[in-house]
């Protein structure tokens, strides 16, 4: 999803990049501030970048180099996601912020839930509201069960347990998660957590004074 | 496959059919990599050849593939499945066979804290494909599985495997404890993950950073070859 590439609003100067599994998230929590929305330029990148990390530095890195010129201050809505600190290397030269954590299921549980529930059972499997709205296409074809269902054991065999951390209390994505779950013979928990850290990434542009220097 | 495309592998030459044996583990074809590995012993083909020339051959090229974007992990993981395919006749005659053409043990695991496997089962089996007895640990292993495994089987290898950013640290734990136990010298570390690179490796000591599948069992085979090298200029 792109909302305006090429920033035509000169009001706009800061961006806030983030993986496309976030768009809805990130999209309420600006609608919630109507400071943030008419100061920010929300782009996303591709959501199905979750099976493939090493796609996301080269992916943000393309993006900033094309881009960046256009902005004061840039903010990352990742966490390291599986880039092994590839993104952080990017996000250096763009003296950009990203969102602290491991992946998104830690920043939206926290990082003592999140380690609470992976004490409890390492083999856990996580899903949020998009991978619950998404599940067909992101988990079962984009790892190629939906061609190659005996593909099934070798991707999820040291899994035992389902933990849904909702952003949104919603009964239909509950009883899909819950299905999910029963179907690859997972136990199930459902967390609603909210979007937890995920607003981390605002928090500097509410504190910044909104008179910046292209205003005065 | 169309009547047309339908033929009898029998009907290949040598060179032909591990060319069609190579194509088929590519597609991820079972039965055939089985079949045309058949055809080869009978035609006399010693099991060591049939291995590396069609099996890891086949592999070494999907491994590029994987490494250059063209096939991804889905495709990855049938051809694997069809490698081991032809694997589970070869073995048993390997076994078997009076020439030792083992390059040694190899311990391999997922790290502790970590339950991802598929990367570092791929790594297993181009290793054994290479010539390497494995002794694979699984998944979640803290650092006393190492050392028991390098005390009761004496590997010429170990590696570690992690996929997640949060568990690659412990890695360094393990190369630590070994150190401390003198191990280093007789025993070569190597690692690999998703989320790894050279810089973490050289960070923890290991500059033995295998990028993938294929390059891991290449890295490996030359560390034993460049021994044996060693000592023959000895």
């Amino acid at each position: 999803m792109v909302i305006d590439k090429k920033n035509t609003d000169p009001a706009k100067k800061r961006l806030v990049l983030g993986c496309g599994a976030l768009v809805y998230d990130l999209l309420r929590l600006i609608k919630q501030n109507p400071a943030l929305s008419d100061k920010v330029n929300l782009q996303c990148l591709p959501a199905s970048w979750h099976n493939t990390p090493q796609l996301i530095a080269p992916g943000v890195e393309e993006y900033l180099a094309e881009n960046s010129h256009l902005y004061k201050e840039i903010y990352i809505a990742y966490a390291d996601c599986g880039t092994g600190g590839a993104l952080d290397r990017v996000l250096k030269k763009y003296n950009a912020k990203r969102i602290s954590g491991a992946h998104c299921y830690e920043f939206f549980a926290g990082s003592d839930v999140f380690e609470q529930l992976s004490e409890q059972e390492l083999g856990t499997f996580y899903l949020t509201d998009y991978l619950v709205k998404n599940f067909h296409r992101i988990m079962i074809k984009g790892l190629g069960l939906d061609k190659h269902p005996e593909l099934f054991d070798i991707y999820f065999e040291n899994y035992k347990k389902l933990v849904y951390l909702a952003q949104t209390e919603n009964e239909q994505l509950q009883k899909d998660a819950e299905q999910y779950a029963k179907d690859f013979g997972f136990e199930y928990e459902y967390r609603l957590v909210g979007t937890g850290g995920l607003d981390s990434v605002f928090e500097e542009i509410d504190l910044v004074p909104l008179a910046t220097e292209e205003e005065k | 496959m169309s009547e047309e495309d339908d033929f009898d592998l029998n009907d290949l030459d040598d060179k032909e059919l591990v060319e069609q044996i190579q194509d088929d583990l590519y597609d991820g074809l079972d039965e055939e990599v089985t079949e045309g590995t058949e055809i080869l012993l009978a035609r006399g083909w010693d099991a060591n050849d049939v291995l590396g020339k069609a099996l890891v051959g086949g592999m070494k090229i999907v491994g590029v593939d994987f490494r250059d974007g063209i096939l991804f992990v889905p495709e990855v993981l049938k051809c694997a499945g069809a490698m081991k395919g032809g694997m589970k006749i070869l073995r048993p005659i390997l076994a078997e066979s009076a020439i030792d053409t083992s390059l040694g043990k190899f311990v391999i695991g997922t790290v502790k804290g970590d339950i991802h496997d598929i990367g570092k089962n791929l790594v297993a089996m181009m290793c054994e494909g290479s010539g390497f007895e494995i002794i694979n640990l699984g998944i979640n292993n803290p650092v006393e599985n190492y050392l028991e495994a390098i005390d009761e089987h004496g590997p010429v290898i170990v590696g570690m495997s992690a996929l997640l950013t949060t568990t690659m640290p412990y890695m360094g734990v393990v190369v630590e404890e070994m150190e401390k136990r003198g191990l280093r010298k007789d025993v070569h570390i190597m690692c690999g993950g998703a989320p790894l690179n050279q810089e973490f490796a050289d960070s923890i000591g290991v500059p033995a950073y295998g990028r993938d599948a294929a390059r891991s069992a290449e890295m490996a085979e030359e560390h034993v070859l460049g021994l044996r090298d060693n000592r023959g200029h000895r």
